[in-house]
């Protein structure tokens, strides 16, 4: 149901029944590797690209959450998926394997919220019953194709960001138990001028200023509704100008309850992520697997989550184009 | 003695300028490599390269400037000896090890390891 300008609420709430998390090594030596459902200490995966390990994560992500819910692979209606590859390769080609009807997203990193904001729509409407909803990232996959070969060693400015080697999936249902979700605001595509992309934060934090205005606004709520909001993969850099540029919009957000999970995924000891994690799983791997827990344990009660992504390509930097964003924002809450 | 000062302050320097045009200039890695070997192909044109190597050694060899320089010198040695031909053979000649160690060598690395990042 439209609410103001551009959110939904959705009357029926539907849950989060399942979420499954698949992390790399780069992950698992961060503060949040207990809340990953599965861990890899090899970046191949035991396949022959890093595409097709990237493409493994989402498989075992959707797997997991399939039987972490007590359901066959069959019982799944549709399944809702992003990644940063070209021709979102991974979504794809996870899907031939599950057999499910399927729907291919790209939001760049803000395909994870995209994708459940969809499915929440499927499942509010009653047009489906069990919507799976992922996305994935790999980081030597997302080097490859958007910035150098990882052999040539080229230097990164310290405003540059570390892809997040992850798949992250949430199994949403009419009924059962779980975290609900309860509202989604969709955003505007926000170009500020940004060209670097060794700045995507920057580039990033005036699209999630842009939706988390919109969001209190077309609900007439306030910030103080949530005990946390979290951005996508703003990182240290973007989440200081995305403060900022709230406080000048007159909204602001106490420091204790505005996160980024580009920051929370990585500790300060891992220095060669730069300004943060970035990409698909960052916001998909932090929200379904820390955050929910948090959620689910009743640390906190009521969250937003707001995925942020760049919608560069390759070819657009090679144009000089400067880097358009959006971000999307979905609300969940758990009443024990 | 001296002269390991003057390696260190002109090699140094030299890529202060590289990591200048990173930073402040924001050009791609690849860009300033090629702006480091032009320069050091229009200094040795303009006869300074030589002089600078006189002076800081490696300061000024080891650098990819250095790379600059020795394509236009072999050119210009050649190109005394056999006429204007030795621009095209004389461009090599003095960087052909460099080229050949560079292709031999990361024909080998590739071999051995997996080169797919």
């Amino acid at each position: 149901m439209l609410h103001g300008h551009q959110t939904w609420v959705f009357p029926n709430k539907p849950s989060i029944v399942s979420t499954a998390t698949v992390g790399g090594p780069f992950e698992a030596e961060g503060p949040l590797a207990e809340d990953f459902d599965l861990l890899h200490g090899d970046l191949w995966l035991g396949q022959d690209s890093y595409e097709k390990a990237e493409k493994k994560m989402l498989e075992e992500a959707c797997e997991m959450a399939i039987q972490k819910a007590g359901l066959q692979k069959q019982d799944i209606q549709f399944f809702l998926s992003g990644d940063l590859m070209n021709q979102i390769i991974s979504s794809s080609f996870a899907a031939r394997t599950l057999a499910v009807p399927y729907l291919g997203l790209y939001g760049a990193c803000s395909s994870s919220m995209e994708s459940l904001t969809l499915g929440c729509l499927i499942v509010d409407s009653g047009s489906g019953n069990y919507v799976l909803c992922g996305t994935s990232s790999h980081n030597a996959a997302a080097e490859k194709q958007y910035r150098y070969p990882t052999e040539y060693g080229s230097q990164k400015p310290p405003t540059a960001q570390w892809t997040v080697t992850g798949a992250g999936v949430a199994l949403l249902s009419s009924k059962g138990e779980g975290p609900r979700v309860t509202s989604a605001t969709i955003g505007r595509v926000v170009d500020m001028g940004v060209t670097d992309p060794f700045n995507m934060g920057s580039a990033m934090a005036p699209a999630a200023v842009d939706t988390i205005t919109a969001h209190f606004r077309d609900l007439r709520i306030s910030p103080q509704d949530y005990d946390l909001i979290a951005t996508g993969d703003l990182g240290r850099v973007g989440h200081r100008i995305a403060g900022d540029l709230l406080k000048k919009h007159g909204l602001e957000i106490p420091e204790d309850r505005f996160t980024d999970c580009g920051i929370l995924i990585y500790s300060k000891d891992q220095p060669v992520v730069l300004a943060g994690g970035s990409g698909c799983g960052c916001s998909a791997t932090v929200t379904y697997g820390h955050i929910l827990n948090r959620v689910k344990k009743g640390e906190l009660k009521k969250v937003l989550i707001v995925a942020t992504g760049a919608l560069l390509s390759p070819l657009s930097y090679q144009q000089k184009e400067s880097i358009p964003c959006v971000a999307h924002a979905v609300s969940i809450e758990f009443n024990h | 003695m001296e002269i390991y000062f003057w390696a260190f302050v002109v090699g140094g320097l030299i890529c202060v300028i590289g990591q200048l045009l990173l930073d402040v200039g924001k050009f791609t890695p690849a860009h300033v490599m090629s702006i480091l070997v032009v320069s050091g192909a229009i200094l040795d044109g303009l006869g300074l390269y030589e002089p600078l190597i006189d002076f800081a050694g490696a300061g000024a060899t080891v650098p990819i400037t250095s790379f600059g320089n020795a394509l236009v010198h072999g050119a210009l040695a050649e190109a005394q000896q056999v006429g204007i031909i030795g621009i095209l053979t004389g461009i090599f000649e003095v960087t052909s090890a460099g080229i050949s160690a560079a292709i031999i060598f990361g024909f080998l690395a590739a071999l051995l390891f997996k080169p797919k990042g």
